[in-house]
């Protein structure tokens, strides 16, 4: 009796009627407007974006301002994406291989200062870059290394979140006995790490690679003072484009939906990854 | 049966060679525990040290410098940076116009009805899911390009449908609410549906009889919202502000991009403090001011943040304490 009335009410609960269907079809609509509003710009020429009469279907314009932005010397767009896609890659390997380690000792060996270092990790997270970026454009400088890649790569090697995240997840996915059975098979603790660690942590590590891969993508403000118009990412390849093109914002749109496309059909295939990412890391935080 | 009773000698004489050299083994072995972890953490802390710590201490230096980018060194000047900054209106404008923090409370609500919707037995979920999250994956930069044009001041899409109510055009690029209003619906824009499926994390926690026993109680639909599921996930609530606000104090690529200068304005209307620091910097290349203004927001994101925790706190315990 009490079953059969658990069931019956919980599917009255959550049966979804036609609000919550036109509620969640206009927030699509307004999550997609934007990107549809800049391929109708995109599309047009210099004056669609002034039209008030400006059709809601896209113009044939668009390959044509592709091309156009494409090949702009000051724009550099081949050479922004190779460089957005090296930078992104490297960055969230190495933060993944890295936070594994590191999260792999803090959840599951017994070390001295173990329970210390962990607060450390967490309190270095409230730090924003603003405070060290100064003395870093200075370093990088008196190295030589303004305007390249490294510059924007090497102080992103690795995220005090990651580590976080890692060391949460791994508390709960790896059994400690899982571990010492390793051990008394006589694996030694990096073998321990990669037959035991790794294969534990791989669910993990795939949402912060997507997690790592999307932020370093979309980053601006440290690349934006390091690198110059001539070694561009992305993100600061768009910036050169509305100084170059403030009075065609139909170029100036292309440019904004050719630097978003990668990262679109990404999202399309290990978006499903990303979201539960965020709700995992939402129950556990 | 078979195989033990073939391997039991090789085992035996294994025993007695490893009886041989088990006290070099054991030694590996004790050294290989006791280093290890300090190995595996130490990429991190290597790194943090030479990439944040570092620079974070030298930064305070820098502060107290009147620094020279051409020579790449500074002379000791005590506190002239920050007296100067504290003087300066731009400073105190830039806080001012972290007012736009306020909009992360509609935000919340916005999301929090976005999640009360996902919250159901939907067809396709991960569709509708994935729906509300792609405004996360266009970065800052290009969401501001996009938004400048539809918040343009005299032919924008936004001013061209409230004409279509009566509502004159809006100087969404001269007055100071108005471009607040404008760079906060950018930010909302790419965060709400992020913020969405944290609270519908926190939703889907919530133990089902609760909706069951009020249910069967007799509570309506609009009721079990208010009475279970929003105390509930008030905790998740706080977090979310709590980013936010820290968030959003740093905040750089969407006023930035907002106009072609990056000056905030001709009144800096919408200037921020890191935008602020970014000019001084690399505009004025005033490294010594720039860092005093990276310390100044360094402070202002710690009060910030145990202003949130206390009240976080408080929040939380009356909550349970008028739980029971």
């Amino acid at each position: 009796m009490a079953t059969r009335l658990r069931a019956r009410t919980s599917v009255n609960l959550q049966r979804p009627g036609w609000f919550v269907y036109t509620s969640l079809v206009l927030v699509l609509i307004a999550s997609l407007f934007p990107f549809y509003w800049s391929f109708l710009v995109g599309s047009g020429d210099a004056s669609t974006v002034r039209d008030p009469n400006m059709s809601w279907l896209p113009g044939g314009n668009f390959l044509e301002n592709a091309q156009t932005v494409i090949q702009n010397p000051a724009v550099n767009f081949w050479k922004a994406l190779w460089n957005s896609i090296v930078v992104s890659t490297t960055v969230s390997t190495s933060t993944v291989v890295l936070s594994m380690l590191a999260g792999f000792a803090f959840a599951k060996l017994r070390f001295k200062g173990n329970g210390v270092l962990f607060v450390f990790v967490i309190a270095t997270m409230a730090v924003p870059v603003q405070l060290g970026v100064v003395p870093l454009y200075i370093l990088m400088a008196d190295y030589g290394w303004t305007g390249t890649l490294g510059a924007v790569i090497l102080p992103a090697l690795v995220t005090a979140f990651g580590v976080f995240w890692m060391t949460q997840f791994l508390q709960q996915a790896l059994p400690t006995e899982l571990i010492e059975a390793a051990r008394v098979d006589g694996c030694n603790m990096i073998r321990t790490f990669w037959h035991v660690g790794v294969p534990a942590a791989r669910p993990a590590a795939a949402m912060l690679f997507m997690f790592t891969f999307v932020t370093s993508w979309n980053n601006f403000f440290w690349p934006f003072i390091i690198l110059d118009q001539s070694n561009p990412t992305l993100p600061v390849a768009l910036s050169m484009l509305q100084a170059n093109y403030f009075v065609d914002y139909s170029l100036v749109l292309a440019g904004v939906l050719l630097a978003t496309v990668p990262l679109l059909i990404l999202f399309i295939f290990t978006g499903r990854q990303l979201v539960s990412g965020i709700m995992q890391g939402a129950v556990k935080g | 049966m078979a195989s033990t009773d073939i391997e039991a000698p090789p085992a035996d004489q294994q025993r007695r060679n490893r009886r041989a050299d088990s006290s070099m083994r054991q030694r590996l072995a004790r050294w290989d525990l006791k280093v290890s972890p300090y190995a595996y953490i130490a990429p991190f802390f290597i790194l943090f040290a030479l990439f944040g710590l570092f620079p974070i201490g030298y930064t305070a230096v820098i502060s107290l410098m009147d620094w020279d980018t051409i020579r790449n060194s500074g002379e000791f000047i005590g506190m002239e940076n920050f007296e100067f900054v504290l003087n300066d209106r731009k400073f105190w404008v830039s806080l001012r116009n972290t007012f736009f923090l306020l909009s992360s409370i509609p935000q919340l609500i916005v999301a929090t009805f976005i999640a009360a919707m996902l919250d159901h037995h939907l067809k396709a979920k991960t569709f509708w899911r994935m729906g509300t999250l792609v405004p996360y994956v266009m970065m800052p930069v290009a969401v501001s390009l996009v938004f400048s044009q539809l918040f343009a001041d005299e032919y924008g899409v936004f001013n061209e449908w409230l004409g279509y109510i009566g509502i004159e055009p809006i100087q969404w690029h001269k007055d100071v609410l108005a471009s607040h209003w404008a760079i906060a619906t950018m930010v909302n824009f790419r965060w709400t549906g992020y913020n969405a499926l944290i609270l519908l994390a926190a939703m889907q926690a919530i133990p089902r009889e609760l909706y069951e026993a009020s249910a069967i109680d007799g509570a309506g639909k609009l009721r079990r919202f208010f009475s279970i599921t929003l105390p509930q996930i008030r905790p998740t609530a706080i977090f979310v502000i709590i980013t936010a606000t820290v968030g959003g104090l740093q905040i750089f690529d969407e006023p930035r991009m907002y106009d072609t200068t990056g000056d905030g304005g001709a009144d800096q209307q919408w200037l921020t403090t890191t935008m602020y620091m970014y000019n001084t910097g690399w505009g004025e290349l005033n490294f010594g001011r720039a860092s005093a203004i990276a310390w100044l927001l360094f402070l202002i994101i710690v009060v910030f943040g145990l202003l949130n925790f206390f009240l976080t706190r408080r929040l939380i315990s009356s909550d349970s304490s008028g739980g029971k």
